[in-house]
């Protein structure tokens, strides 16, 4: 195979062998989906990283419902506001569930460094299903209800989970804005470099000879291309005053024109092993086209594979996306993704006033560590038959 | 061998003309060139520009031309008289303004990878060795942060610390009376105090990957029979350690060295636009911006260069130390 792992030993065994040996009659008759879920449970890791990302990208399809603030409206009160802490036990020493307290802000004159002081006396309790900005579920129904807020006038306490920014924007709000542009861009890309990947390294694999030689050329070749700095002059072309949409499908297309050179060596490298195998030749024997070899024989038996190393490409595609929008080079205000938010932490002063800009970051290391342990446990449970 | 690298040397050739040629097109995509840009600039700026001076400048620089000429004329210049064009920002060559932060991008993402395998091959055999231990363990789970962190979220983390903590300044390469003087021994000095944080940035997500290729090779190098053989005639575990198995569980770092090389080059240059260091990045972000081009092709093309010629290293190294490996591919 062409393009070995590096990065896992092939003696480490997947843990789920002995469940599979243990499992007595039941192994030798479960489907392969079975086999394959019996391994992936065994990886607590990845069975985490799942519900995690479960959890980001239900917030990235309701979006509006989590957020509790408009993630545009500049509160023009709570600028650069610190994150609200949370209390459950009050000065009486009485629990209550969540609650925050009304906080007093005061400016340093000298450093307009602000500094929020807790006034004890007015508690807010943290509430479920208030109702706040009216938006539209799905795209389809009317509400005003949103997860979670206080039940209090706007412009007297408000609850902002990573604090505010330079404009009084809330920056939890921003961040599941962010997650709806940043999360799905990253699947575009990398199915968008699926497609050419399977294509041009499917015609790579099972062909061999000059196309092979060439496709491979052309592979290292784009390789050797500093990635950064390449997107960044693709991006750059990228005109200024084309609108959000466009700008989002010119950059997936931008780094998959990168990434795909990666799926395609998994699937040569899966193509030149699967060719010699005995089914192919059996399928082959009786006559079967080309073309239902490789849809109908061949592909299903990688399927898993590929799935999995999707999963692993998912970070890299989220990575970049961010880097580029950092630099200005990819989506622009107003367009909200992780990318764009971090470009506030650019601004030192904005930095060193109100370092919860950075949280955006965060999100971005949780999505792509999640992504990758996922990845690791479905590459673990891939080939269920392997020993 | 030497006929190995002479033929490497060769094939080299149309491969930096194809860069060459892929750096000048990406360089001309967007619409308008560098006069439409300035022009935008000034007419923003409420000054009135006259036509006729911009169409003359646009006849100097030869933007009428079509996109083959302009190169053609570009790359003859280079290979004539080394003339990489003239930045139509700086209103200099580009020549005089691209090597210095040429070199310092080079050396910064060299040290970077080697301060990354330093780091990175004793805990990984160790890491391999103990297997499942605690340290193990915890050394997995730094590693798997130190991939998912992205360099320019951990430079502003980096840089957040020490301006608030420390009262550093940890922005650019050198203090600010020695930005523009002529290089001597306290220019240097003043460098390398401002070099190590950069560096050490840099070499975090390599330093990662190295630890988890080392073990998972080293892992698999263990349990084969010649490690039992050097057991067996009585080698200390630590002799035959690094004189057998380490030894081939390092191979991927040497042929992977090109693509490493290209990563730490673009690493840096998200880096240095966030610590604003005197490299590449920030001239290149601001010369994209602008549609510099001869500036901003030159940059990518240089850099690709670079990669390029670093893969032939890394093959060479990889024959080299590698017996094994055969030369005709």
């Amino acid at each position: 195979m062409a393009d070995v792992d590096r990065t896992r030993p092939a003696n480490e065994v997947p843990a789920a062998e002995e469940e599979i040996e243990s499992g007595g009659e039941q192994v030798y008759v479960a489907p392969p989906w079975k086999l394959m879920w019996w391994r992936f449970r065994k990886h607590k890791m990845a069975l985490i990283s799942s519900v995690v990302l479960i959890l980001f990208y239900f917030v990235a399809v309701f979006t509006e419902f989590v957020a509790p603030y408009d993630p545009d409206q500049n509160m023009l009160q709570f600028k650069q506001v610190p994150p609200t802490a949370m209390h459950i036990r009050d000065v009486e020493g009485q629990f209550h569930f969540a609650f925050v307290y009304q906080h007093v802000r005061t400016m340093d004159p000298q450093t307009f460094q602000i500094t929020v002081k807790e006034d004890m006396s007015a508690r807010y309790p943290i509430q479920f299903f208030v109702h706040g900005f009216t938006y539209k579920l799905l795209g389809l129904w009317q509400t005003d209800v949103h997860l979670f807020g206080i039940p209090s006038a706007k412009d007297q306490q408000g609850v902002f989970l990573f604090g505010t920014d330079r404009l009084g924007r809330d920056v939890f709000s921003r961040i599941c804005y962010g997650a709806r542009l940043s999360l799905s861009l990253g699947l575009v890309s990398v199915f968008l470099s699926l497609a050419l990947g399977v294509v041009l390294g499917g015609i790579s694999g099972y062909r061999g000879g000059a196309v092979d030689t060439l496709i491979q050329r052309v592979i290292e070749f784009i390789r050797t291309i500093p990635t950064i700095p390449l997107w960044m002059t693709l991006s750059a072309a990228l005109p200024a005053d084309w609108p959000v949409v466009r700008v989002y499908f010119g950059i997936s297309v931008i780094l998959s024109l990168v990434g795909w050179t990666w799926m395609a060596r998994v699937v040569r490298g899966r193509f030149l092993s699967m060719r010699e195998e005995d089914f192919v030749l059996a399928a082959r024997l009786n006559g079967s086209g080309e073309m239902r070899i490789i849809l109908r024989h061949m592909l299903p038996s990688f399927l898993s594979y590929i799935i999995a190393n999707l999963t692993l490409s998912i970070p890299n595609m989220i990575l970049s996306e961010t880097a580029l929008s950092f630099l200005g080079l990819g989506l622009r205000p107003p367009a909200i993704s992780w990318g764009v938010l971090l470009q506030e932490a650019m601004n030192v002063r904005s930095l060193m006033l109100s370092p919860w800009v950075l949280t955006p970051g965060f999100a971005v290391v949780i999505a792509v560590l999640a992504f990758n342990f996922m990845g690791d446990g479905l590459r673990d449970a891939a080939d269920p038959y392997a020993r | 061998m030497f006929g190995y690298i002479m033929r490497r040397v060769l094939l080299m050739i149309p491969t930096l003309i194809l860069i060459s040629m892929i750096s000048f097109v990406t360089i001309q995509l967007p619409p308008g060139d560098y006069l439409t840009s300035y022009a935008a600039t000034l007419r923003t700026q409420g000054e009135s520009i006259q036509e006729e001076a911009i169409a003359q400048l646009r006849d100097r620089y030869g933007l009428g031309q079509p996109v083959y000429q302009q190169y053609i004329k570009w790359v003859t210049g280079i290979i004539t008289k080394g003339d990489w064009g003239q930045s139509m920002e700086w209103q200099r060559p580009v020549g005089e303004l691209i090597w210095e932060r040429l070199g310092l991008t080079l050396v910064l993402s060299l040290v970077s990878l080697f301060v990354g395998w330093f780091i990175a091959i004793p805990i990984g055999v160790y890491s391999a060795t103990h297997q499942y231990s605690i340290p193990d363990y915890v050394m997995s789970v730094i590693s798997f942060i130190g991939v998912g962190v992205p360099g320019f979220l951990l430079a502003l983390i980096v840089m957040y610390f020490a301006q608030t903590r420390l009262g550093l300044n940890v922005g650019g390469l050198f203090s600010e009376k020695y930005i523009n003087a002529p290089w001597d021994w306290n220019k240097l000095v003043d460098m390398l105090r401002h070099f190590w944080i950069p560096m050490l940035i840099l070499s975090v997500e390599g330093t990662a990957g190295g630890i988890r290729t080392t073990r998972a090779n080293l892992l698999d190098e263990l349990n084969k029979p010649y490690v039992e053989l050097a057991r067996a005639k009585g080698l200390t575990e630590q002799r035959m350690l690094w004189k057998y198995p380490v030894r081939v569980a390092l191979n991927p770092f040497f042929s992977t060295v090109g693509w490493s090389l290209a990563n730490l080059v673009s690493g840096a240059t998200l880096i240095s636009v966030v610590l604003s260091l005197q490299t590449t990045g920030p001239m290149q972000l601001r010369a994209l911006t602008s549609q510099d081009m001869y500036l901003a092709g030159t940059f990518l093309f240089l850099l690709s260069a670079l990669t390029v010629i670093g893969t032939l290293i890394s093959d060479i190294l990889l024959a080299w130390v590698d017996p094994r490996i055969r030369l005709e591919a």
